[in-house]
């Protein structure tokens, strides 16, 4: 059973497919119409929704934006689904709402909907969030009318401090609400819910044909877009050990099934270069659903966290319920989507070392549009000079240049012992990257132009980290 | 006797035009309230379409098996062109447009056939289950092979002026070159979906997301073999058109109708997005070239312009669009002597249609395409030779088409732009920049926008509305726009609101149907406000001047003339005599005069010869300019909209809100058609760039943080409603600027001497191949 609150009545869901996705059930079963399917590819924030849930401590309530078109309903056990039609109260629209109409926020209103929740969702975030926030909370919300500066005045306008609508006079009653849900039997025959790392291997072992999933942002798509049917899931969700986030003495490890909203903090308190990539990591919504696990288990060659879990040496801890082993990730990608991991086993989290403080890392994203884009290359940089600027270490990791995220050690060889501060140490470089890789043409960008810019990207971190060229301006974007 | 309504007198302040009154449906659309036609409650006899379509992008058509279809769970119904029992082709001018492919497939994504199933997952998956047996032909993919093989869809159409092979001999400088330009997909929100409920005997309700619902009513009776009075298409708003619903929305309606009728059931067919995006056309790709001849100082004398518009496989509406491309190739620029040339390139894509500016932008682009390069040449800003050639006020003021420039209001327009943005200031320290940045660039350009108003197919300047004043003096208007987020309805409303001198609560914008006003237009060409303002205008005037006269009866008073009646403020005056307006239409009522009327207007004053290439086709233009400044990567290719400064011509403005809406939507979509709208198709003719994650349309991070926008305080000079312009178009074209900006910012690695030759959509990676081009041309390694 999956029972959670859709806005303030209590539902049990008993029988279900295992692959209905959140937005055909509240369309098609509920009969909810005002969030919209935009795309059905999590692309466009038209079905944007807010899921509401308690804190560690149970006293309040945390709320995130989830684009319902690639969320299946495991994701809403135990918590409460809010959609559009329950913000305002009686014929008084919600704070957000009356900003929108205020600053002529809509036009042809498809959209409006997806951003007045990603709104609310900032909303109840108790500050006033700056424009470059903003953008970083509705990035995942297209609009084709507006040009977008209305919305971003409603914003301004209605999130400017601590939360005061009936959400935040009825936290108590939803906590209590939320309290009185029986979580015990959760999850559904086809769509099952492990609560431990016992009870997943043996919904492993008695469903070999089960496909895994966390955040489900990449899996949903093979319901949406190809129109295949997943008639067995098992959700990582409510793994115990997947959830956790360890700082130890000597590095940080992430639990797969944490959504990358959960551990940005602590991974950029680590790792403060990873600032672009984590920003342009898809959109708010998909964040707060998407798990670095899903990211290394995908393996894509496009992926925007391998290359940096790459040129930071992770280890991938691997289990199977019974074996636990590691693996180092620069041997865990084997092919096009191939990894290490054999049947019956998962991931278990990602061990990122810590940096020592003479390591520089720069992290470098290319795509045609800031927001919400994948990248044509994503370049990451990790390095350590000595103090006569002799290169120590070199770490790399490249995306969308090969079928795997990759290294290139070809690179490190070369210029260890190099004092980097040279115009030639660069042209080494350069010639070693010139014959690394051989990318491919598609549709986001020609395989000359990806060559390009993995030379282009070495130069822009050469001329960041070399004193004599660290006043010349290399970006037009910045990220705090 | 039946009881009149008892209500309070309203006491709501009165509706007027000019004033920045809320989309009408806002507090609908911010509360999940507003309903699109998937929204709709649905009959209980609801069956879910899908549409199956071509593999290929040229064939013949050998065998379709459909067996598996048909055994695929949840099936009802399968049909193909066999299956329809009246007209096959629903192209809008000139044929071409089979509704499903007949004997051979033109384009790939052409639909093929479509399922019925019990619900919409079924459908869809049943559609992935034919076996089509297609022998490929060669397909023609490119406009330079349609060109090379006379391959058009329709004649080729010449507009000249002057003499231009003597003018460009005697030229003091010239300049030559190509450009290709870019199509756009639409990417509505709301993608196209239709439901057809089949009603008593024959007839059937339609509701549709459409630009034009009398053209889906006509299709739908013509496959249906019936006539127009038995299908009622009905509109209540789309969630976004653009274009891309004027004449794309037919099909997908005239196939739920066919599956309707043939199976007694209410029929949904809605398209997921990336069938849409290839199964519907977008705007044309171009690939345009020019030949200018200039003297010194950078004055055109001479000019020749080759127009191309890749129309894909059929005519669809590119006649026109590609005239407009001819009519805009001038933008405010004064060419003496010119030849302009227009070709229809026919190509086994999907046909290319309408969206915002109708071919205005592929044409309109080329004339600072010139600008820029003569600029170069003559070592001159950009914006001085743009000022040297704009159109005169009282001469050189004639157009290529032998249209005469009146009311010109660019000459002030850009001046004040020019100084509100601190054009000359930003272009020095621009300039000092980029002496001290090896890598960062920046770019600054203003361009300016002039864009005819009126359908180019004088027999659309035409408009009906219908209204009605009900015994509590509220009131329904209807009329033959549609409403696609751009406010029509509001402006509507307000319109009759301040007819009536009434609260704009009072008024109700109907669904548009075609039971209520016959025979519409599409609402396009940017003239929705134009046109059925007027009409609704007119249904107002004619329904007061009744309740002038009812009321001047009751006053008895020789002296006093139904003229003199004023309504405002929810009274009606006549001298010292006044009354509510609710008690004169219950007064009225019970007098039995009517309260309902329809309402009419045509544009005065246009006409255009075709074979001549000679008219007056625009009954007027609509002015605008704007200032852009980016910086530019020149490692990767990536910029940034810094700031953006427009000063737009809406005449007086009936909505202020709605019109900066329009202008800073319309500019936003055109930086993306510009820049990271990249439309790709394989060397099968497949669209690649297919879904969101594919084709990136801008997103709110896009959004310059400075953006100025000002409407140019001017009525229009013509008799337009309340003497106010259209604005759905025009403000598009504004983001030229942006694509001048990135290249000036890419021609400061040349000192300004070379007009970087940068395809449009400026992507980072065509910026980046535009700068490596420049570098291997005139450096030889600028790496280290």
């Amino acid at each position: 059973m999956i029972s959670f609150l859709l806005n303030d009545k209590a539902v049990h869901i008993d029988a279900s497919q295992a692959d209905t996705t959140l937005l055909n059930y509240l369309r098609e079963e509920r009969k909810l119409s005002g969030t919209k399917e935009g795309c059905a590819s999590g692309d466009c924030g038209a079905c944007t929704v807010v899921v509401a849930h308690p804190n560690k401590q149970g006293s309040a309530l945390e709320y995130r934006a989830l684009n319902s078109c690639v969320t299946f309903l495991s994701a809403i056990q135990g918590k409460q689904l809010l959609t559009v039609e329950h913000l305002a109260e009686g014929e008084t629209l919600h704070p957000v709402q009356a900003a929108m109409v205020d600053a002529h926020g809509s036009q042809c209103g498809f959209c409006t909907p997806g951003f007045v929740m990603s709104m609310f969702a900032l909303y109840q975030k108790d500050n006033a969030p700056n424009r470059e926030q903003i953008n970083v909370a509705l990035g995942g919300n297209l609009c084709r009318c507006t040009g977008y500066r209305p919305i971003i005045d409603a914003a301004l306008n209605a999130c400017t401090g601590a939360p005061s609508d009936k959400f935040s006079r009825n936290q108590h009653i939803t906590l209590e609400q939320l309290a009185e849900l029986d979580n015990s039997d959760s999850g559904l025959p086809a769509l099952l819910m492990p609560k431990n790392r016992r009870e997943l291997s043996v919904a492993i072992k008695e469903n070999p044909d089960a496909r895994l999933f966390a955040g489900s942002t990449d899996l949903a798509l093979e319901v949406t877009q190809q129109l295949k049917s997943l008639p067995k899931l098992i959700s990582l969700t409510e793994v115990d050990e997947l959830q956790d986030i360890e700082e130890t003495e000597d590095g940080l490890k992430i639990g797969a099934a944490v959504p990358f909203s959960k551990m940005e903090t602590v991974l950029l308190k680590h790792f403060p270069a990873l600032h672009e990539l984590i920003e342009r990591f898809a959109s708010t919504p998909i964040r707060n659903q998407a798990t670095l696990g899903g990211n290394v288990a995908n393996a894509s060659p496009i992926g925007d966290m391998p290359p940096a879990l790459l040129a930071l040496n992770a280890v991938i801890h691997v289990d199977n319920g019974s074996t636990k082993r590691e693996i180092n990730i620069c041997e865990f990608f084997t092919g096009y989507r191939q990894t290490l991991l054999k049947q019956g086993e998962w991931i278990a989290g990602i061990y990122i070392p810590f940096l020592s403080a003479a390591a520089q890392v720069r992290a470098y994203k290319v795509s045609k549009r800031q927001e919400d884009d994948i990248s044509a290359v994503c370049a990451v940089f990790n390095l350590t000079l000595d103090d006569n600027n002799i290169v120590q270490r070199l770490n790399t990791g490249f995306g969308g240049v090969a079928a795997t995220p990759a290294s290139d050690d070809a690179l490190s060889d070369i210029l260890v012992g190099k004092d980097w501060t040279l115009a030639e140490t660069f042209e080494a470089g350069k010639n070693v990257l010139c014959q690394t890789f051989s990318p491919i043409d598609d549709v986001r960008a020609s395989a000359e132009y990806r060559q390009t810019l993995l030379v282009n990207l070495f130069k822009r971190f050469w001329l960041q980290t070399n004193q004599h060229s660290q006043q010349i301006e290399t970006r037009v974007h910045t990220y705090a | 006797m039946r009881k009149l309504i008892e209500q309070p007198f309203t006491s709501n302040p009165q509706g007027k035009v000019g004033k920045s009154h809320p989309h009408e449906s806002a507090i609908r659309q911010v509360s999940g309230q507003a309903r699109y036609v998937d929204d709709m409650p649905e009959p209980g006899n609801l069956q879910y379409a899908a549409v199956g379509t071509s593999p290929e992008a040229s064939g013949i058509i050998n065998h379709i098996d459909l067996t598996e279809v048909w055994a695929s769970p949840g099936v009802i119904d399968v049909i193909t062109v066999d299956d329809v029992p009246g007209h096959v082709d629903i192209a809008p001018v000139f044929d071409g447009d089979p509704i499903f492919a007949q004997g051979r497939v033109l384009f790939n994504g052409q639909a093929m056939f479509a399922v019925l199933a019990d619900s919409t997952h079924h459908a869809r998956q049943a559609a992935l289950k034919a076996k089509i047996d297609i022998t490929p032909t060669t397909a023609c993919l490119s406009v330079s092979e349609a060109k090379q093989q006379d391959n058009f869809v329709r004649p080729p159409h010449f507009m000249h002026q002057g003499d231009f092979a003597s003018a460009f001999a005697q030229s003091e400088c010239t300049a030559q070159g190509h450009l290709s330009i870019g199509g756009q997909e639409h990417m509505y929100l709301e993608g196209q979906v239709s439901m057809a409920i089949n009603d008593e005997e024959d007839r059937v309700l339609v509701y549709t997301s459409s630009q034009h619902p009398s053209e889906v009513q006509k299709l739908i009776a013509e496959v249906l073999g019936c006539k127009l009075n038995k299908v009622v298409v009905d509109m209540r708003r789309m969630g976004g058109g653009f274009g891309g619903k004027e004449t794309q929305a037919a099909q997908w309606a005239c196939i739920a109708a066919l599956l309707a009728k043939r199976n007694q059931c209410a029929v949904k067919l809605r398209l997921p997005r990336m069938q849409d995006m290839i199964a519907t056309g977008k705007r044309h790709p171009f690939e345009n070239s020019y030949q200018v001849g200039f003297n010194q100082d950078g004055l055109i004398t001479a000019a020749a312009i080759d127009i191309n518009g890749n129309c894909g496989h059929s005519p669809d509406l590119s006649d026109a669009i590609v005239d407009r491309a001819m009519f805009h190739c001038d933008n405010g620029y004064y060419l003496e002597n010119v030849n302009v040339a227009g070709h229809r390139c026919r190509t086994n894509q999907v046909s290319h249609t309408a969206y915002r500016g109708f071919g205005g932008p592929q044409g309109m682009i080329m004339a600072e395409v010139m600008m820029d390069a003569i600029a170069r040449k003559v070592g001159k800003d950009p914006l001085t030779v743009r000022k040297l050639n704009l159109y005169g006020e009282n001469e050189r003021n004639l157009t290529p088409y032998g249209m005469t420039v009146e009311h010109n209001l660019l000459g002030d327009l850009i001046d004040r732009l020019e100084t509100s943005s601190d054009y000359w200031a930003r272009r020095e320290s621009i300039t000092q920049f980029n002496k001290t940045s090896p890598i960062v660039k920046k770019g600054l350009a203003l361009t300016p926008v002039k864009f005819g108003i009126s359908f180019t197919a004088k027999h659309l300047n035409q408009a009906g509305a219908l209204l009605h004043v009900y015994t509590d003096g509220s009131m329904q208007i209807n009329h033959g726009g549609t409403e696609m987020g751009q406010g029509l309805h509001t402006k509507i409303g307000q319109i009759v609101a301040n007819e009536f001198g009434i609260s704009l609560h009072d008024v109700e914008v109907t669904a548009t149907r075609t039971d209520k006003v016959p025979n519409t237009s599409p609402t396009a060409a940017s003239s929705g406000t134009d046109l059925n303002g007027k009409a609704a205008q007119n249904a107002c005037i004619i329904v007061k001047q009744r309740l002038a006269e009812f009321y001047a009866e009751q006053i008895d008073d020789n002296a006093l003339s139904a003229d003199d009646v004023v309504f405002s403020d929810n009274r009606v005056t006549l001298a010292e005599h006044s009354i509510d307006f609710v008690q004169l239409v219950q007064d009225a009522y019970i007098g039995r005069v009517s309260l309902s009327s329809t309402g009419f207007y045509k544009t005065p004053k246009i006409h255009y010869d075709r074979s001549t290439g000679n008219g007056r086709p625009f009954f007027y233009f609509a002015y605008g300019a704007s200032v852009s400044e980016v910086t530019v990567d020149t490692l990767t290719g990536e910029y940034k909209v810094e700031r953006v400064d427009i000063l737009h011509d809406v005449g007086r403005s009936l909505n202020p809100a709605i019109d900066i809406g329009q202008i800073e939507g319309g500019f936003i979509q055109g930086m993306g058609w510009l820049t990271t709208e990249d439309l790709k198709w394989d060397n099968k003719g497949r669209l690649i760039s297919n879904n969101p994650a594919t084709y990136k349309i801008p997103a709110i991070g896009d959004t310059p943080e400075v953006f100025n926008v000002d409407l140019y305080p001017r009525d229009n000079d013509e008799d337009s409603i309340y003497h106010s312009k259209a604005v759905g178009e025009p403000p598009f074209m504004l983001a030229n600027s942006v694509w001048c900006a990135i290249k000036d910012a890419i021609s400061s690695l040349t000192d300004y001497k070379v007009d970087p030759p940068l395809p449009a959509p400026a992507t980072p990676e065509a910026v980046l191949k535009c700068i490596t081009a420049l570098e291997n041309g005139l450096f030889s390694d600028k790496v280290s």
